[in-house]
């Protein structure tokens, strides 16, 4: 008797976290119902602009690519087309082509993506161009017929050399330095790797030896061990270069949480609101970055225009993209289709910090 | 196995309700009316046949993992023998092995690990929970030995069938109908043979079951067997639809594919279970993943979705079940 009693209070309770739940969930559901039979009541009347354009990120929680959102979002405004914003839990190219998946079901105009792997995610970009979707690749990973257009932020060369320039500056052309990387299919990353390696042979480096290349997938934890492992492995380490904005912060943290400022030099790719502290600190003294504002603001743009067929992606076409001017479509190697630089790379260091710290 | 055929012998409306798949169907009815009112293209007939390509891998999985929690057991490797024997396979092909030969190489080392998993559970009596751990990290390790941090593509394309290809002309994706055929065969035997029944006899009471002649350890070895093989070829499935492999391929398959086994209804203390239950779990997990995709969910609200999906319908479960002895209690 006793027992059913406990069990009759256990019932309860669950039953009233059961309501929470279910609450919670009608809730969300109520919230999102209207805002989709309203989309689809909108749709008939398509009026200028109007299409329906995505992006396809590497993973959500990023805040990097929350900035290339805003850039994403205030260009897709001007031109009057619905914005879409993905990304899968994990940077896994499953996820991303799951969603890619859903994506072409959905008959959107046009989508840019940044893969995990660009390889992997080949087949399924083939699929929706098949279906008449515009697919801009924004990443340097060349691999045939899988977008329309690639657009990059700098030539990958650039971006590789200033960086082994900026640590190099840093600890005087001389001793070991490391490379701590995203995951090691990246495409971006290793592309840039590859560069940041051929400069190294040059003779101003001789007396540089880069010991190791290790990755941090990108993950906070993870890329702060590999760090703490690169400290103990290399006493002797002068300098890590991180060419992904996950890497270097954690990195940087790693640095002051260990007192080697000043020991061990950062330099790579990051974000001025989530490095603000380790400039002033000292731990890493200057990053470079593109506008990635801007560089959303672009990818919007060309996935715009391709939609709509004012473009092809072939090479010598121009076309201009709101404020940022006019573009004109390069030739790159080993693809047909054609590539748009959106500029060089930006530096941030003490002088310019705090002007940019809360903008990206 | 008492339990089951009363079951059957007294059927009623309130113990009709009370079964957890005719709960689960009533989920993915009530879901898909919603979803189909809210969201244009869901009905396309391609898009329905596109969305199972997401599935097909967990969902063979699944369908021996049942067997396996049945006998009150489970296997936490499977994600990582997916990963061996695609690293595996990509790394005969690199050398030069013709990819069918490959294709076969990983379903062997898909095959062997899980008779080894197999082995040790049984020969030295251990809980499978703890060998699996073990060899979850073991598996997956070896095939980042193998291929470090590379990544290998560039298959053949007639591989890129077994993953990607369609039947003829039709839009029926050619996993789906492996999957079906499986799922067919895995419902028969387990409840229309034997050998199912000794599966349940495992899992409700493994001494009784052993002393009424029951080959338990044979049994075991065969399923965890099974599981390997099947994770290999789910592994060959996967590998063949992305068109590369990383050492990191299906990383936490092994969760997802439990989840759905449970949320299936089958008791994770073994003993319990239907496989029709599984059948619609892995269907109602991939339409609500495939439905919300529509909405543009983001996926951290997809895993709050099959998490909470998981803990109400056991919730509402047990609450009826209480509710109901309750009542036979008083009268």
């Amino acid at each position: 008797m006793k027992k059913s009693l406990m069990w009759l209070i256990v019932g309860l309770l669950c039953l009233s976290i059961i309501g929470s739940f279910s609450l919670f969930g009608c809730a969300q559901e109520a919230a999102e119902e209207p805002a989709a039979e309203e989309e689809a009541a909108e749709e008939p009347a398509e009026e200028a602009g109007g299409l329906s354009i995505a992006i396809v990120v590497k993973n959500i929680g990023n805040p990097f690519f929350d900035v290339i959102k805003t850039g994403w979002d205030e260009a897709l405004g001007e031109l009057g087309d619905e914005s879409i914003f993905r990304g899968p839990e994990q940077p896994t190219p499953e996820g991303q082509i799951e969603i890619i998946e859903s994506l072409i079901a959905q008959k959107v105009d046009g989508f840019t993506y940044v893969a995990n792997d660009p390889q992997s995610l080949q087949p399924i970009c083939k699929k929706a161009m098949d279906a008449g979707i515009a697919v801009v690749g924004w990443e340097s990973g060349i691999v045939p017929e899988s977008r329309h257009l690639s657009v990059e932020p700098a030539s990958a060369k650039d971006i590789g050399v200033d960086q082994v320039k900026m640590l190099a500056e840093m600890i005087d052309y001389e001793g070991q330095i490391a490379i701590l990387s995203a995951t090691a299919t990246m495409a971006n990353q290793n592309t840039w790797i590859e560069y940041m390696e051929e400069e190294l042979e040059k003779e101003e480096y001789a007396n540089m030896e880069l010991v190791d290349i290790v990755y941090g997938d990108d993950v906070r934890e993870k890329s702060y061990n590999e760090a703490l492992g690169l400290f103990k492995t290399y006493p002797e380490l002068k300098g890590i270069i991180s060419p992904t904005t996950v890497g270097i912060a954690a990195t940087a943290r790693a640095i002051t949480d260990e007192e080697l400022i000043d020991q061990v030099e950062l330099t790579g790719l990051g974000l001025p609101s989530e490095m603000a502290e380790y400039v002033h600190n000292g731990a890493c003294k200057e990053f470079g970055l593109w506008n990635p504002i801007d560089l959303g603001y672009l990818d919007a743009y060309s996935t715009h225009y391709l939609a709509t067929g004012e473009i092809t992606g072939s090479p010598g076409e121009t076309f201009t993209a709101g404020r940022l001017g006019e573009y004109t479509i390069e030739e790159q190697e080993g693809v047909e289709n054609g590539l748009v630089y959106l500029g060089g790379l930006f530096t941030f260091n003490i002088d310019n910090i705090d002007e940019w710290k809360d903008k990206i | 196995m008492e339990m089951i055929d009363k079951s059957k012998k007294t059927f009623s409306v309130k113990s009709f309700f009370l079964r957890w798949e005719v709960l689960l169907l009533l989920i993915f009815i009530v879901y898909n009316i919603i979803i189909i009112f809210t969201t244009p293209y869901y009905l396309d007939i391609n898009n329905i046949f596109d969305m199972t390509f997401i599935f097909t891998e967990k969902g063979l999985v699944a369908l021996i993992m049942a067997f396996i929690i049945i006998t009150g057991n489970v296997d936490l490797s499977v994600a990582s023998i997916m990963g061996l024997s695609s690293v595996a396979m990509a790394a005969s092909y690199q050398a030069g092995v013709n990819i069918w030969a490959a294709f076969l190489i990983g379903l062997l080392i898909g095959t062997s690990a899980g008779f080894l998993n197999g082995m040790i559970i049984t020969r030295l009596s251990l809980p499978a929970i703890i060998i699996t751990l073990a060899t979850y990290s073991f598996y997956r390790g070896i095939a980042y030995v193998i291929l470090g941090n590379e990544a290998v593509s560039g298959f053949t394309k007639k591989f890129s069938y077994i993953g990607q290809g369609y039947i003829g002309n039709s839009p029926v994706p050619f996993p789906l109908i492996i999957f079906l055929i499986i799922a067919v065969i895995s419902i028969i035997i387990l409840h229309r043979t034997t050998f199912g029944r000794m599966v349940y006899a495992i899992g409700l009471n493994e001494k009784a079951a052993f002393a009424s002649g029951i080959p338990i350890k044979k049994i075991k070895l065969l399923l965890f067997t099974l599981s390997g093989f099947m994770s290999g070829f789910a592994g060959m499935i996967i590998t063949s639809r992305i068109g590369n492999t990383r050492p990191n391929i299906a990383t936490g398959f092994e969760l997802e594919i439990i989840t759905i086994v449970i949320l299936g209804g089958v008791m994770i203390t073994g003993g319990v279970g239907n496989m029709w239950g599984v059948f619609i779990s892995i269907v109602l997990i991939s339409t609500i993943r495939y439905g919300l995709g529509f909405h543009n969910v983001p996926g951290q609200i997809m895993l709050v979705v099959t998490g909470g999906l998981l803990i109400s319908s056991i919730l509402i479960n047990n609450f009826l079940k209480t509710f109901v002895s309750n009542r036979v209690l008083k009268r």
